[in-house]
């Protein structure tokens, strides 16, 4: 018995050493390897390349990131571009402290523009943009003041307004439900549109504003989702990326059990009608769109040009379509649409304006 | 097979294993693990950029590693390490922030504020324990829970409602353009001094002083201390005070040097938990946190590159990575292999 195991110690050791030789050698022809490509795309520096670091989201986090790396795809597609060196690529944040690493890495790899998706990323974007002087950086959501730096906002809470009259006008419990991601600038000011928006359309419209404190916690958006619909609520917008996710989860259980409740999510950043399919029947009211990947097209069409808008502060609303409603399907009846088209024309031609803080 | 030889082969075949299993791993997923693995190389050490930000990240695992294996030494295991980090990281952030001094006040003060506070954050365990025989492995998991998000509201009202503070004043920085020039623009900064230089006081406190007999006597048998004439409930108390005033200067080290400023955070760190790792590894021992230390930084580092270079998915690459670290912590086992085979072939 002692004899076996000691044969295969031995063998084992055998195979290790081999193997050891082999990842030996073989590391250095890749590194060959690596040394030459990176040669191959620096000749071709008159093909155009983009690329984004994601926030700790991801690009399938069906919200902000994977609108933005859509993006990016359709702008790759458009221009015959492939993944990776010299074409469009992402890369993925496993904490906040790997923004600088990421973005570094990306515009080492010559990438002509390099977008920071996130309000999370302010502060690495800057400090990048002023290390790296030459790099072309975009970012999604915050304001960098940096010659090289172009600034990207949108007026979610257009959007949100749209939202809550949506809401105000479809709920049948008069009351209604708002679950934010952190509580940060952007987020606030969907808060702020969608109260305006429902303060407008009916004051007799409860509100119930949760903060989860995450952007990537399904299990929290479940359990406040739960809570909200317990209480009452029939309608809840959710602005929390990936933990928004739990509030989807949370309709479509209940939806299942019980066919004929009458509840709803609205969707945000990106349509989020396929998160809301149950069965036959589906729970997505409709989403605000945050034209975020079509921003993201518009700069890189910009600076393949030649014009890219460093140093600029670009706004998208309902005005520029940078911000909607997601088609409903049918969700929202006929008069509702036509007043929600009513405060749309309103705001667009600025006849209305909706405040982006909270007044307290 | 003599010791020293086992000593040397174990470490040497457990690296090696987790190399494999994590290859294989990438294989069944689809990806070349020979580029996997170059790109994690050159993650590490590819040029000066990745060398700098590669010893930023080992900094504050030193430190968390240092403060898991000197509670664990006196006996106590300290999870919260994390909290303690995260208290530490927050005041060296305010101070930094909060005042404007010459830089020879400034900086020490913001460092001594961090282990101040991780300090504070290990005393309250460290008296319950004492005091009231309360499991400091509890305590210290829910004080991490506290530390969150304390600081996280904390956080919100200095700075006006917003989820991150202004960046610390120069005066307080551990940056340097000397060590940013020196690797083209890392994050490297002066952290990494300080860190080693705790590695050398743990252990003058823990090989030259009374007090590190004392709570190395404490950690092997409390009652046998007690019994010598020594205060236990003051050792006690002394090391999780000590323990958690090196996860506060972990934190300095991500508020003064890393980061510059401190936002509230959606989760923990990580760095905390993965100090009790590098502590397990190093066996408790300062020079053994520094290897632990070293290899915990240089893969998570060095991980980032893979996505990068060779595509692979990061969900992928932390499996890779858990799986090596997973081998090397289970070099007992083959320790225990090797012996076995020795002493079947000393019988022959």
């Amino acid at each position: 018995m002692t004899k076996r195991k000691f044969g295969l110690g031995l063998s084992l050791m055998l195979a290790a050493g081999t193997m050891l030789a082999a990842c030996g050698s073989d590391e250095d022809t890749s590194n060959g390897d690596t040394g030459s490509g990176d040669g191959g795309s620096s000749e071709e520096t008159s093909d155009f390349s983009v690329a984004m670091v994601t926030d700790v989201g991801g690009v399938d986090d069906k919200s902000f990131n994977q609108s933005a790396w859509e993006g990016l795809q359709a702008f790759g597609e458009e221009n015959g571009l492939e993944k990776g060196d010299g074409g469009f690529d992402y890369l993925q944040s496993a904490s906040d402290a790997d923004y600088n690493t990421n973005l570094n890495n990306l515009i080492r790899r010559d990438f002509d523009v390099v977008y920071g998706i996130g309000f999370l990323m302010e502060g690495a974007v800057k400090e990048i943009a002023e290390q790296q002087p030459d790099a072309q950086i975009a970012i999604i959501d915050a304001v960098v003041d940096a010659p090289n730096v172009a600034s990207v906002l949108f007026k979610e809470q257009e959007g949100a307004f749209l939202a809550g009259v949506a809401a105000a006008l479809m709920t049948e419990t008069g009351k209604v439900g708002f679950v934010g991601g952190m509580e940060i600038p952007v987020i606030e000011r969907f808060e702020a549109g969608f109260l305006a928006g429902v303060e407008a359309a009916d004051p007799a419209v409860e509100v119930d504003v949760q903060y989860t404190g995450a952007f990537d916690k399904a299990e929290l958006g479940k359990t406040t989702a739960n809570r909200m619909y317990s209480a009452g609520a029939d309608i809840v917008f959710h602005a929390a990326g990936g933990t928004g996710n739990g509030v989807f989860t949370e309709a479509k259980e209940r939806k299942e059990a019980d066919p004929d409740t009458n509840i709803w999510v609205i969707g945000v950043d990106a349509d989020q009608y396929d998160e809301g399919q149950v069965g036959d029947a589906n729970v997505t009211l409709t989403s605000v769109l945050k034209g975020v990947d079509q921003a993201v097209i518009d700069i890189s069409n910009q600076a393949m040009e030649g014009n890219f808008p460093g140093g600029e502060t670009l706004t998208y609303g309902l005005a520029e379509d940078g911000v909607g409603l997601a088609d409903s399907r049918g969700a929202i009846t006929e008069d509702v649409m036509a007043k929600i088209d009513e405060y749309k024309e309103k705001i667009a031609s600025g006849e209305i304006v909706v405040p982006e803080t909270l007044e307290n | 097979m003599s010791t020293r030889a086992t000593n040397i082969l174990v470490p040497v075949i457990s690296v090696i294993l987790g190399l494999i299993v994590g290859a294989i791993i990438m294989l069944i997923s689809g990806y070349n693990p020979i580029d996997g693995y170059a790109a994690l190389w050159n993650g590490i050490f590819g040029d000066l950029y990745t060398i700098g930000e590669t010893i930023r990240q080992i900094t504050p695992y030193l430190l968390a590693g240092l403060a898991v294996a000197f509670a664990f030494r006196s006996g106590l295991f300290n999870i919260g390490v994390e909290g303690q980090l995260i208290v530490g990281w927050f005041a060296a952030a305010y101070v930094g922030v909060a005042v404007e001094l010459p830089m020879i006040i400034h900086l020490p003060l913001a460092i001594l504020a961090a282990a101040a506070a991780g300090a504070l954050w290990g005393f309250v365990p460290g008296l319950l324990k004492a005091k009231f025989h309360v499991h400091e492995v509890i305590v210290t998991i829910m004080m991490n829970y506290i530390a969150l998000h304390t600081t996280n509201a904390l956080i919100k009202t200095v700075s006006g409602g917003g989820d991150r503070t202004e960046s610390i004043f120069a005066s307080a920085s551990l940056r340097s353009e000397f060590l940013e020039n020196l690797t083209e623009f890392s994050r490297l900064h002066y952290g990494i001094i300080i860190a080693l230089v705790m590695v050398g006081v743990m252990w003058f406190i823990l090989e030259k002083t009374t007090l590190g007999f004392e709570l190395k006597a404490v950690g092997f048998n409390h009652n046998a201390s007690q019994y010598a004439g020594m205060n236990v409930n003051k050792n006690i108390i002394l090391a999780m005070v000590i323990s958690g005033a090196f996860a506060g200067l972990g934190g300095a080290m991500e508020a003064l040097g890393t980061f510059e400023y401190v936002s509230s955070k959606a989760g923990f760190t990580g760095i905390g938990f993965d100090g009790i790792a590098v502590a397990l590894l190093g066996m408790n021992t300062p020079l053994g946190v520094i290897f632990g230390a070293t290899l915990f930084g240089s893969l998570k580092y060095g991980a980032l590159n893979m996505p990068n270079a060779a595509g692979i998915p990061l969900e992928i690459v932390e499996i890779v990575i858990a799986v090596i670290i997973f081998f090397v912590a289970s070099g007992y086992i083959i320790r225990l292999f090797l012996l076995r085979a020795a002493k079947k072939k000393e019988a022959k």
